[in-house]
């Protein structure tokens, strides 16, 4: 089965997910006696859900009219890069969990002087130097000048 | 009236008032390109510093330039690195982008500038003229009718159902609307969907979800496929591109007369504003556009990029109508800037044009001057600007993932939501490969919220659906929705068919 179609069944469980929530919503008391329910909308469109994601698991293979330059030619995946972008995803779920312990300056020094080097960056003297003074730069104008609160330093330091 | 109009020139184009102008357009535009910060963030900081200037036209004709200059910020990185950081521009980046792979990226910024420019003109031309009378055909639009708008603003997914791909384009639509279900339901905001998770009690976030639509895709693909940064890398920002030629020109200003016109009036409705005039936009232009202009929408069209963006500065302008006349302030934006008009003492409604009409007068004169600035600081600056592609790819990518979490941090100061970011750009990696069109998911996730709502104001209030064709313009405006939704399906079915015709034909021919 093609990729499209295994998509199409993961939205359709998601709609039948959805669908039973929505069909099975507790309605406030209040509630119940209005034309329009919160759960007028949500049942319809799992209904449409359901529906769509069928009509593109059983529908013939149609012939798309992409020239190939935006999609992607699945015979070409195995000369794609993918070491480095799962790279780059763990670097993203790694800011994401330190940014708060490790302080916005250390974990963004880090991110981007860690992206360069997975994407293979080897001049050290240059990435090292723009990824400082880049987080140095964001933080400043984020915390300083527009007065949103980035924590820029490591728990251990009163900040 | 008259005396009204010169005091409020007058006062426009004080030194002082000009200083301000220049200065809000700047640091709206250079806050605004960063992915996470649109208008209504900038405004919200920029405030206290109105307040502190003290006079109150100054301090509103510096907010009107950060307005202006925190949209056309946002186009920048929309067009740029396709991060588009608030919803009005995220149709400028269906064509924008494309140009910019193409390396037109100078050349779809001045196209953004100009057109963007020629939408607040026009909107300032008209919100001069006829803003009183307007504020009294805007009340005239209820719930009903702003229903019936949003279904004319789902159109624009058609432009996204390519052959094989309607099917595809209706569900990627029907999932970014289930998503704008989550959070809090219709009416009376009561959690629903949020599985007992208190950080979706506020719904996604938008920002969060247009980058994982969007930037965060691309990025993955510029790292999975290094031939494809590399195109983008030998052509991004060529300054000889910044030249439109006279026929471009000839073939973009109807695009954007008819959009400025059709954007503010969209505008000057409380609660629609720059999202839908721009989605709008698109979607009529891309109606009317005939055969092979037709199928460059979405590839690089420059009509595509000209239309959202007349209509989005247009709309903004038409915005102001509301605010300044009777005091309702039409979006969120707006919303905020009557915020700042009460602590500077000024009392928005039907009065401010008859007790202060230096203040009103020189807000509107403003709006035109911000429009001016703008286009003269940043016509010089595009080249530069532009430049951002042809930062060696190790250093671009580190950057967009970089401004695409800030983007979402920022708005939130949440990190669940950074990790919320990060697995929904993996999923729309994955759908990529498998042809999903990913616009649609986000076109419904912004209407989606706004339909509900008002479907459901004018289901109760009529206690059924007969408001469909009860109202005029309801049903006009339904009819145009459907209309432009399935008459691309409609046309392009028959000519596959038709071709399939002809391929039989000729297959019997050569059997013979």
């Amino acid at each position: 089965m093609a990729l499209d179609r295994w998509i199409a069944l993961i939205f359709l469980v998601i709609s039948l997910l959805y669908g039973y929530a929505a069909f099975n919503y507790p309605l406030l008391p209040f509630e119940r006696g209005m034309a329009f329910l919160p759960n007028t909308q949500p049942m319809a469109l799992s209904v449409l859900g359901v529906v769509v994601a069928l009509i593109i698991i059983f529908s013939p293979k149609a012939r798309s009219d992409d020239d190939g330059k935006d999609g992607i030619d699945l015979a070409q995946v195995r000369q794609f890069k993918i070491g480095q972008t799962l790279g780059l995803v763990a670097a993203m779920v790694l800011y994401a969990v330190l940014l708060r312990p490790i302080g916005f300056l250390a974990a963004t020094t880090t991110f981007i002087a860690g992206c360069g080097i997975v994407l293979g960056e080897r001049k050290f003297h240059v990435l090292i130097p723009i990824a400082v003074v880049t987080a140095a730069i964001i933080w400043y104008l984020v915390q300083e000048t527009l007065g949103i609160f980035l924590r820029p330093w490591p728990w251990f330091v009163d900040n | 009236m008259f005396e009204g109009i010169v005091a409020g020139v007058t006062t426009a184009l004080s030194f002082q008032n000009l200083i301000m102008v220049v200065a809000g357009c700047l640091i709206g535009t250079f806050i605004g390109m960063l992915p996470g910060l649109g208008p209504m963030s900038i405004i919200a900081i920029m405030i206290p510093v109105a307040i502190s200037i003290g006079d109150p036209a100054a301090a509103l004709i510096m907010l009107a330039g950060v307005y202006y200059g925190a949209i056309f910020g946002g186009s920048t990185s929309s067009i740029l690195i396709n991060a588009p950081g608030v919803a009005g521009t995220v149709a400028t980046s269906f064509d924008g982008y494309p140009m910019a792979r193409k390396g037109l990226a100078g050349k779809a910024l001045a196209i953004a500038a100009i057109s963007s420019f020629c939408g607040g003109t026009i909107g300032a031309i008209l919100l001069f003229g006829f803003a009183p009378m307007l504020a009294t055909v805007a009340l005239l639009f209820h719930s009903a009718e702003y229903f019936a708008l949003m279904v004319v603003g789902l159109s624009a997914i058609a432009a996204f159902a390519g052959t094989g791909k309607v099917a595809k384009a209706l569900l990627m639509t029907i999932v970014g609307l289930m998503m704008a279900t989550v959070g809090e339901s219709a009416l009376f905001n009561a959690p629903r969907f949020t599985m007992g998770i208190q950080d979706l009690q506020s719904g996604l976030s938008f920002i969060t979800l247009a980058m994982a639509m969007f930037a965060l895709p691309e990025a993955f693909h510029m790292v999975l496929d290094p031939n494809r940064s590399a195109s983008g890398q030998d052509n991004g920002g060529e300054i000889k591109d910044l030249m439109i030629t006279r026929k471009e020109a000839r073939t973009i200003a109807p695009v954007i007369a008819r959009q400025s016109l059709q954007g503010f009036m969209i505008g000057v409705m409380p609660g629609a504003g720059a999202t839908i005039a721009s989605f709008l936009g698109y979607a009529v232009e891309r109606n009317i556009a005939k055969g092979e202009e037709q199928e460059e929408f979405g590839k690089g069209s420059i009509k595509g990029l000209a239309a959202p963006e007349a209509a989005n500065n247009a709309a903004c302008t038409g915005s102001f109508v509301p605010l300044l006349t009777l005091g309702i302030p039409g979006s969120g934006t707006t919303a905020i800037l009557l915020g700042a008009l009460i602590a500077l003492n000024v009392d928005p409604g039907p009065r401010l044009m008859i007790d202060r009409p230096d203040i009103f007068w020189a807000v509107i004169v403003s709006m035109y001057l911000g429009n001016l600035v703008l286009l003269i600081l940043n016509l010089p600056l595009i080249p530069y600007i532009a430049k951002v592609l042809a930062v060696p790819r190790n250093y671009l990518i580190p950057f967009i993932l970089f401004f695409t979490l800030m983007g979402s941090y920022i708005g939130q100061n949440n990190a669940t939501e950074l990790l919320i970011l990060v697995g929904l750009g993996v999923c729309a990696t994955i759908m990529r490969f498998a042809d999903y069109p990913l616009a649609p998911l986000l076109i419904g996730f912004i209407l989606g919220g706004m339909m509900e709502d008002n479907f459901a104001r004018a289901v109760n209030i009529t206690d059924g659906v007969s408001f469909m064709w009860q109202r005029p313009g309801t049903l006009i405006l339904l009819i145009v929705g459907l209309t432009l939704i399935f008459l691309p399906v409609w046309r392009r079915r028959r000519a596959f068919a038709r071709q399939r015709a002809q391929a039989r034909q000729e297959g019997v021919a050569d059997g013979d």
